[in-house]
């Protein structure tokens, strides 16, 4: 009993753990299933059919790649934009300063359903088509509020004496920039980026509205949920898991061995 | 990876730049700087917020068109008629948040404080299921609350399922399409969100403020209700936020574990506007949604009172 209620933090903490891993175990374990009708939400027996043909389902991988392509431009759009501001606002003072961080607050503080509607009633109004670039818009604008966070947070624990040092070693602005800001600041960025691309990735909400008959990966899963899901939905899901994971833990070493050389 | 806390400043201490005379073309940098960015919120964050206010009081037809009537009507119909969607977002993703805040604590905790050199393992752990789609985790809670599946068996056995459904969280043996499920799927879905924030607070907290409490002769349980929990404050608001604010509008748990009897008010806005085309209703609720949601986060904030938000 006693050691129960020392380990209590624990075991709770890994029972939570567990309640968070369990759904991607289940999807990993029916990505070897072979389903018997058109849902795969009950196991039948083993089979590698699916991994062997990963894009045998019509217009899954079409999807797939389309959110992609949303991600990686909306991460660059986002990026750029939020970089920018979040610059602006750590290193420089000046008036509506305020207002401009609330502006940049009020997209994470709002329901995700109130921004779909309220921009697919904007691209209505204007009589813009819906398709692959309100997306892009819409998920540029929800991204770049992240991005911003993840940016500030880095620039503003960095030294701006480093940057005056190299002015004072006669560097010019834009070396300055890209030898001495831009290094430090990387790690933010590269947060902020990771952040945009699985945002923009996974987003359905916002995407559903503004999508129009372009379907998206996410919004192929949700038609799915309704026609029938094929076993391929869980081994994109499962390959999305391990190469995750696999990333981490290359990123992981590479930080260790730098670490290492750093202190040799 | 950074985590969204919605804290404002860090706190670490910044030495501040060393202010040069500034020339007026410097004085604009800033501007230049925040400008393309800026017009992009403008244009497709707060623009389409006042064409949405502006179609709420529209009348007509999708044959005939709309026009701008001012028919407030509309808000105190959408609302008379769709009260009980939103009184269940607000206690479902209440309810949720609560759930996230009681799981994820000794989570965060753990990490924070008890992990050791597992501690980035248990991180990535936390993070990698991000990148699978939530959709499919979200379907995958299908498999599992199934009716003859394991954990329903269990809780069967255990009659836990007897006082759920007296509750009426659950029917019968089944706890798929019943609020339990929707709440189920709504805690799996944000528990990150909440679990982020909180152990970056944790992390920050010095371990000797530990080592004095004891040396005060505190219980662990008063060192945490002393010590740990008012210093983690800042990221139990901003893990609730981040929790009650997506939730509350969130209309893909009800959907896809959920029942008729639990739509929730994302769902009608959802169908409204993409189904039935009743534009000026769908812009009510979604600004009555809106509106709901700014009012119980300002009066949240003021009472948790952390100063360092926004």
């Amino acid at each position: 009993m006693r050691w129960l209620r020392k380990n209590l933090v624990v075991i709770a903490g890994l029972l939570t753990l567990a309640y968070m891993i369990l759904p991607n175990i289940v999807v990993m374990v029916f990505s070897f299933n072979k389903p018997n009708g058109r849902f795969n939400y009950s196991w039948q027996r083993f089979s590698l059919d699916a991994w062997k043909d990963p894009c045998g389902v019509a217009d899954m991988c079409e999807s797939l790649s389309l959110s992609l392509q949303l991600a990686a431009w909306s991460t660059v759009g986002a990026l750029v934009l939020g970089t920018m501001i979040a610059f602006a606002l750590v290193r420089y003072r000046f008036r509506a300063r305020g207002a401009i961080n609330s502006l940049i607050f009020l997209p994470m503080a709002m329901p995700e359903v109130v921004m779909a509607a309220s921009l697919l009633t904007l691209f209505l109004n204007m009589g813009i088509e819906l398709g692959f670039w309100t997306v892009l818009i819409a998920h540029i604008m929800f991204c770049l509020s992240f991005v911003v966070t993840a940016v500030k947070a880095r620039v503003m624990s960095m030294d701006p004496r480093l940057e005056e040092a190299a002015r004072d070693l006669y560097a010019g602005p834009v070396q300055t920039f890209l030898r001495v800001t831009l290094p430090i600041a990387a790690p933010g960025i590269a947060a902020g980026a990771l952040l945009a691309f699985a945002l923009s990735f996974d987003d359905f909400i916002i995407t559903n509205f503004n999508a129009g008959s372009t379907v998206t990966f996410p919004m192929f899963v949700w038609g799915s949920a309704q026609r029938g899901t094929p076993v391929q939905i869980n081994v994109i899901g499962t390959a999305m898991f391990v190469l995750a994971v696999l990333m981490v833990v290359a990123g992981q070493i590479i930080t260790n061995r730098r670490k290492k050389t750093a202190t040799a | 990876m950074s985590t969204p806390t919605l804290t404002k400043e860090a706190p670490q201490p910044v030495a501040e730049p060393v202010l040069r005379k500034p020339s007026a073309r410097k004085r604009l940098v800033p501007y230049w700087l925040l400008l393309p960015g800026i017009i992009w919120l403008l244009v497709f964050f707060a623009l389409p917020l006042v064409y949405q206010a502006s179609t709420s009081v529209q009348t007509g037809s999708l044959e005939q068109g709309f026009q701008v009537t001012w028919h407030f009507q509309t808000y105190w119909d959408a609302f008379t008629e769709y009260w009980p969607q939103f009184v269940r977002s607000l206690l479902y993703a209440g309810t949720a948040t609560l759930l996230c805040l009681l799981l994820g604590y000794p989570l965060a905790y753990l990490i924070a404080f008890k992990a050791g050199r597992w501690r980035n393992l248990l991180l990535v752990l936390v993070i990698a299921p991000f990148f699978t789609s939530f959709l499919i985790r979200t379907l995958a809670w299908k498999t599992i609350l199934a009716d003859d599946s394991l954990v329903v068996d269990v809780l069967n056995a255990l009659h836990v399922l007897d006082v759920t459904s007296w509750l009426g969280w659950t029917e019968g043996e089944r706890v798929l399409a019943t609020p339990m499920a929707v709440v189920c799927g709504l805690t799996y879905n944000f528990l990150p969100f909440m679990i982020l924030p909180l152990y970056t607070s944790l992390e920050r907290i010095d371990g000797r403020l530990h080592e004095a409490a004891q040396d005060l002769y505190a219980t662990p349980a008063t060192t945490f209700r002393k010590v740990t929990f008012p210093l983690s404050m800042p990221g139990v608001v901003s893990g609730t936020l981040l929790t009650f604010i997506p939730a509350s509008g969130d209309y893909v748990n009800a959907e896809l574990l959920g029942s008729t009897d639990t739509k929730m008010v994302g769902n009608v806005i959802q169908s409204q506007f993409l189904r039935v085309l009743d534009y000026p209703t769908a812009a009510a609720l979604s600004f009555i949604l809106m509106a709901i949601v700014l009012v119980m986060v300002t009066v949240y904030i003021r009472r948790a009172g952390t100063e360092d938000l926004v």
